[in-house]
């Protein structure tokens, strides 16, 4: 059908020079190609690599740890992933987790439902997300930067409040600890809570019309206000999302370590963002999907636990996480440059 | 002259200090291209952006079929039949043209679900959009392509023919050859002569006399915030007369 459609409107016998003109264009279109496919294509060569030369690394147990340990970076970065289509960012995902856990820990100290606490922990996610996606819009801020950066210490430090100087809150419902930390068939569960949640953004993204309005704001919010848009409530109900799936990383991590803590969290905003970055989705808004942001955080985990594997220091590995960013937001960079060319080779040999 | 679909009488228009429309008023009829010419701050670009919702009037009234409307949205206009080739074309280069056609106003079900809520009838807005595509002539290197791969004659036509797919009553184009070359300009010429064939009332914004000449069959000039003159059938010889009035040498 689509070659079908493609073929209509391409039409027509090109000449001499628009026939040079579009083999110059489909070889900017390649380029284009290779460029969105990297990540995924760089993913793989890693992982060959790694399984080539790193002891250990390809064992059903190591790859089951990769797994748990990326899932809390890839669900919190597929909420991270929708924020930064609107042209967005969410600084406070790592505080948002951290408070999350606290109340859920405090809540398991009032009630040993894990429906409640689990729901407590959603809603505290839900609720942070609301407050940086209200201010932001309705305060009229320039950039979420600045509000999210607000919430990420208001949310850290309340954390600290709420736990009362306590670094751990021991105890989590059987629910939660199962959900985090337990394993069906060899394969950790909270690598199929990433996989519930990469459904329903998948679902969101593509086929309800809020992905749609998503993906419209970010392209070019005041078209979007004149096509009708209601660009303020995608923007919070966005952000409200991004602190959803901070909640559900909260109940993976505090099921997986079975407690909650003030400190969780610590600088999971850089991974997240990383990890859409890195997987390919643009810096500049509009552009990615969720394949970016999980390819991101596969190979984020990988990265880390080859490293570890290599008894290489810590230090190292946030160096190499940097670079590796640097990297992505260059590719980003050479792909609208490219896009520009292949506008004009396009009109062109269309004429 | 046949009835008018759009009317504006006597438009006010105040940004702080600056009165930017005077008084301003004319009519539209459908079938027919009518042209707003005027220097730059004359005023044009307010009164469309008036009557296409962006802006509110301070006075004045919008009629559309001899009925006072009230205009204050974009979705407001667009609900009055009055859709609008804004001069930066308002696409969304992220998207394909048949995802620009329908945003903000997707085909979707089931309806009573919140309208964001609801899901996308994709199939339906591509096919949709494919025979608008065909029906206006326009040549796309794909129609599944992002519109940011596009050459701005493409993505002038894409704006143009997102209008046409909603077109009920008028379209306002907003100098649409301005950033053209000669050949693309040719086209979406030939695109507007389509639409008002089509039985809309075209409103065009231009600065280009020739296209003024070639496809307008009546046009307003406004200065400084007034209406100083209409002509009817401008052509070669009366263009002085165009001229002199736009600059305000009568």
């Amino acid at each position: 059908m689509e070659d079908e459609v493609e073929a209509k409107f391409l039409g027509g016998s090109p000449s001499v020079q628009q026939g040079a003109e579009q083999e110059h264009a489909s070889g900017l279109s390649v380029a284009l190609k290779l460029l969105s496919a990297g990540p995924v294509v760089i993913l793989i060569v890693l992982l060959v690599i790694l399984t080539l030369s790193v002891p250990n690394f390809f064992t059903p147990r190591n790859i089951s740890n990769i797994l748990a340990q990326i899932a809390v970076i890839a669900v919190v970065a597929l909420g991270q992933h929708l924020v930064i289509l609107t042209r967005g960012i969410d600084l406070s995902v790592g505080a948002n987790l951290a408070l999350a856990t606290v109340l859920g820990a405090l809540m398991f100290r009032v009630t040993d439902n894990a429906f409640i606490v689990m729901g407590t922990m959603l809603l505290a996610g839900a609720a942070v997300g609301a407050v940086n996606g209200l201010v932001y819009v309705y305060g009229r801020l320039p950039h979420p930067f600045i509000i999210t950066l607000a919430t990420l210490s208001i949310a850290r430090g309340l954390a600290l409040e709420l736990s009362i100087g306590h670094t751990t809150m021991r105890g989590m419902p059987a629910t939660i600890t199962a959900i985090g930390g337990g394993t069906s068939y060899g394969v950790p569960n909270s690598f199929f809570v990433v996989l519930a949640v990469a459904a329903l953004v998948f679902v969101i993204a593509r086929y309800v019309v809020w992905g749609r309005w998503i993906y419209a704001v970010g392209g070019q919010p005041d078209a979007a206000r004149r096509m009708g848009i209601p660009v303020n409530q995608v923007l919070v109900s966005t952000y409200m999302m991004s602190g959803l799936c901070c909640g559900v990383g909260a109940i993976v991590l505090s099921g997986r370590a079975e407690a909650g803590s003030p400190l969780y969290g610590n600088l999971l905003e850089l991974d997240t963002i990383a990890a859409v970055i890195i997987g390919g989705a643009s810096f500049l808004g509009g552009r990615g999907n969720l394949g970016h942001a999980l390819v991101g955080a596969v190979m984020i985990g990988v990265i880390r636990n080859a490293l570890n594997l290599l008894n290489v220091n810590l230090y190292f590995q946030l160096i190499a996480i940097g670079v590796i960013i640097v990297l992505a937001v260059e590719s980003d960079v050479l792909r609208n440059h490219l896009e520009s060319r292949m506008r004009v080779k396009q009109a062109g040999a269309l004429g | 002259m046949s009835k008018p679909v759009l009317e504006v009488r006597g438009a006010h228009k105040r940004f702080g200090a600056v009165h930017a429309l005077k008084g301003v008023g004319f009519v539209a009829c459908r079938g027919e291209v009518l042209a707003l010419l005027g220097d730059n701050g004359a005023g044009k670009s307010t009164l469309i952006k008036c009557v296409s919702g962006v802006h509110g009037l301070d006075e004045g009234d919008i009629l559309i079929e001899g009925e006072k409307v009230a205009i204050r949205t974009p979705a407001a206009a667009r609900g009055a039949g009055i859709e609008t080739v804004y001069q930066d074309l308002a696409l969304f280069d992220n998207l394909t043209p048949a995802e620009n056609f329908y945003c903000g106003r997707e085909l979707s079900f089931p309806r009573w679900l919140p309208r964001g809520l609801r899901l996308l009838a994709s199939r339906k807005m591509n096919s949709e959009a494919a025979a608008v595509i065909d029906r206006l002539k326009v040549k796309l290197p794909r129609f599944d392509a992002q519109v940011a791969l596009m050459s701005g004659g493409q993505r002038q036509a894409i704006a143009v023919a997102r209008a046409a797919v909603f077109a009920r009553k008028v379209v306002i184009l907003d100098e649409p050859t301005a950033a053209l070359g000669l050949r693309e300009s040719r086209k979406v010429l030939n695109l507007i002569a389509q639409l008002r064939d089509e039985g809309n009332a075209v409103i065009l914004i231009t600065h280009n006399m020739e296209h003024v000449v070639e496809l307008a069959d009546r046009a307003v000039v406004l200065r400084q915030g007034h209406k100083v003159g209409e002509i009817e059938k401008p052509n070669r010889s009366n263009q002085q007369d165009l001229v002199a009035m736009i600059v305000g040498a009568e």
